[in-house]
């Protein structure tokens, strides 16, 4: 445990002395705080002379104002912290000739890759809950409403929930740094991996879609048909991690939403449950709602770092 | 010499699919001793002391360093063998007390403890004005001294040295071989020395041992060797004569 300790140590130094995470924190930050003011300012003026309805405070999060909202922010752009965090984690020791020579230290060999793991989720932690802790500060002098417990125990979940997403691409980030000796490469293949999952996997739902339920002018009036063809084309979209930390997180923090599917996919007396019960769900029915979310997401992440882990200590060393 | 070998190997064998970078080989090395590692690049200097080290898995044969299994018992020979590998690294970002301290940390040396012995061995390799450099700005000669005082923080009793005079200039080269000589007498570490330089290998060492296609062709002090090849017994003998007379007959 020594040998994770002092790498976890000599990590985190690397990371908040980098210029990187700075650059990140500060883009972040900026963007966080720009958000927020815009989207409490919003809030203050049409909450004048209004009685306050329930979890105004979540509103902070999602509420998009002019531009997106700081949930649709951090789904965008937080896998791009955890690919810039550990592009370079193992290829940058092996190419200046470090990893050898820690390899030849008396730690075990997956200290290494457990300790760069670990240090790269603590700094996503602290990132995500700096910011976290800004914006309710500015939200609460913005439009002066304290947060309920349950407001406070969403936000908790929703940080988790984050953490995990993040921590997933920056197992991506560190098994391709493991496959790929040039830093530049694998820069670029992280880079690829978040464009596809970002942009190009609702493209190939909807292609996907089209291929298995072709809609025409025969049957685009048949409801059947368009309903099968919409499953499809979500199915096909719940293989990015960034469908599946939207749906779970849009549940956990908005608490009005009562179903990751669209009103078109649900069943009649689901549309007329939601229509009549107009009620937010209490915390533990919207984790029961995206439990499913929840756990394919933990699990996708801890897939993601075990093949990193086991595709080093597979390594020969001799090509370290 | 004459004390219980501290590494032995049997039949030690390692092939990279078809070809064979180590074969069969065996020796053993004494406690205290130099043993001095020559061959050409190739001839498995290197994959002999990564198996030793417990970082290559040996395809057959067995090792022991110091009566530990270095396959089974990588952690245990890990702590009591230092090594340098050929073409070394350090955190480039990090001064030279940083790098030291980690590397203290890694063999749970605790800081306390650490700070001192660091400073120690700045001193004693000439590097204390530079400590706080960031090493980015080192030359060749000064990562090979700060090389050096990573195994002088480490204590180890069994030091493996792959190439560390490599790309020197004669005097750095000079300065390397006189501290290891220091870590040998001083500290009694066993040492093996993979090297080039045939004329400081011949000052210092004990030992010869001259691979070739991952086998052991001699194998004894230098006089042994200069009697069996050349005749001679004089103290005038050099070890590029032994070495290339052994060259000459295997390659003709």
């Amino acid at each position: 445990m020594n040998g994770i300790r002092a790498i976890v140590r000599k990590e985190l130094a690397d990371h908040f002395s980098s210029y990187r995470f700075i650059i990140l924190f500060a883009l972040i930050a900026m963007v966080s705080l720009i958000t927020t003011y815009m989207v409490g300012m919003g809030l203050k003026e049409e909450l004048s002379g209004v009685a306050k309805p329930s979890f105004v405070f979540l509103m902070l999060f999602t509420s998009t104002g002019p531009l997106f909202s700081l949930v649709q922010f951090v789904a965008f752009f937080g896998p791009l912290i955890g690919l810039v965090l550990g592009f370079d984690s193992i290829n940058r020791e092996r190419s200046a000739g470090t990893l050898s020579k820690l390899a030849s230290q008396p730690i075990y060999r997956d200290a290494i890759i457990n300790g760069k793991f670990l240090s790269g989720v603590v700094t996503i932690a602290i990132m995500l809950v700096s910011i976290l802790l800004v914006v309710t500060g500015l939200g609460l002098a913005l439009i002066g409403v304290v947060p309920g417990v349950e407001e406070l125990w969403r936000l908790i979940i929703y940080l988790i929930i984050s953490i995990f997403y993040i921590a997933f691409w920056l197992g991506i980030s560190i098994l391709f740094s493991i496959i790929f000796r040039g830093i530049a490469t694998s820069a670029l293949a992280t880079l690829a991996i978040w464009i596809f999952f970002s942009f190009f996997i609702s493209m190939g739902a909807t292609v996907v879609a089209n291929a298995v339920v072709p809609l025409d002018q025969t049957n685009q009036g048949n409801p059947q048909v368009v309903l099968k063809h919409l499953r499809v084309q979500r199915v096909v979209s719940l293989i990015s991690p960034m469908q599946l930390y939207n749906d779970a997180t849009a549940i956990i923090i908005d608490p009005t939403r009562k179903t990751t599917r669209s009103f078109v996919l649900m069943g009649p007396l689901e549309r007329l449950s939601s229509a009549r019960f107009a009620r937010p769900l209490d915390l533990f029915q919207s984790i029961y709602v995206v439990i499913p979310h929840i756990i394919s997401l933990i699990a996708i992440t801890v897939i993601c770092f075990g093949v990193s882990y086991t595709v080093f200590m597979r390594q020969e060393i001799r090509s370290m | 010499m004459d004390q219980q070998p501290v590494i032995e190997t049997q039949n030690l064998t390692k092939r990279y699919g078809t070809t064979t970078a180590v074969d069969n080989l065996t020796f053993s090395i004494a406690q205290g001793e130099i043993f001095g590692f020559l061959g050409p690049n190739g001839s498995g200097k290197t994959t002999t002391l990564l198996m030793l080290l417990g970082l290559t898995e040996a395809t057959s044969g067995t090792a022991t360093v110091a009566g530990f299994n270095p396959t089974k018992e990588a952690i245990k020979v890990k702590r009591i063998v230092g090594y340098i590998p050929e073409n070394i690294g350090f955190y480039e970002d990090m001064n030279g007390v940083e790098n030291l301290r980690f590397i203290a940390r890694l063999n749970h040396i605790p800081d306390t403890a650490s700070t001192a012995k660091i400073d120690e061995a700045l001193e004693r390799v000439g590097l204390k004005d530079d400590a706080t450099k960031k090493v980015a700005a080192f030359s060749r000669g000064m990562r090979q001294r700060l090389a050096i005082a990573e195994i002088l923080i480490k204590e180890p009793k069994i030091a493996f040295l792959d190439e560390p005079t490599l790309g020197l200039d004669p005097e750095g080269t000079t300065l390397i071989i006189d501290y290891i000589k220091a870590l040998s007498r001083e500290h009694n570490i066993t040492i093996l020395l993979s090297s080039h330089d045939l004329q400081q290998v011949q000052r210092i060492a004990d030992r010869i041992g001259i691979m070739l296609h991952g086998k052991m062709i001699a194998e004894g002090p230098l006089e042994k060797l200069a009697h069996e090849k050349l005749g001679v017994e004089d103290k005038e003998i050099s070890l590029d004569d032994v070495y290339m007379k052994y060259f000459q007959e295997v390659t003709s």
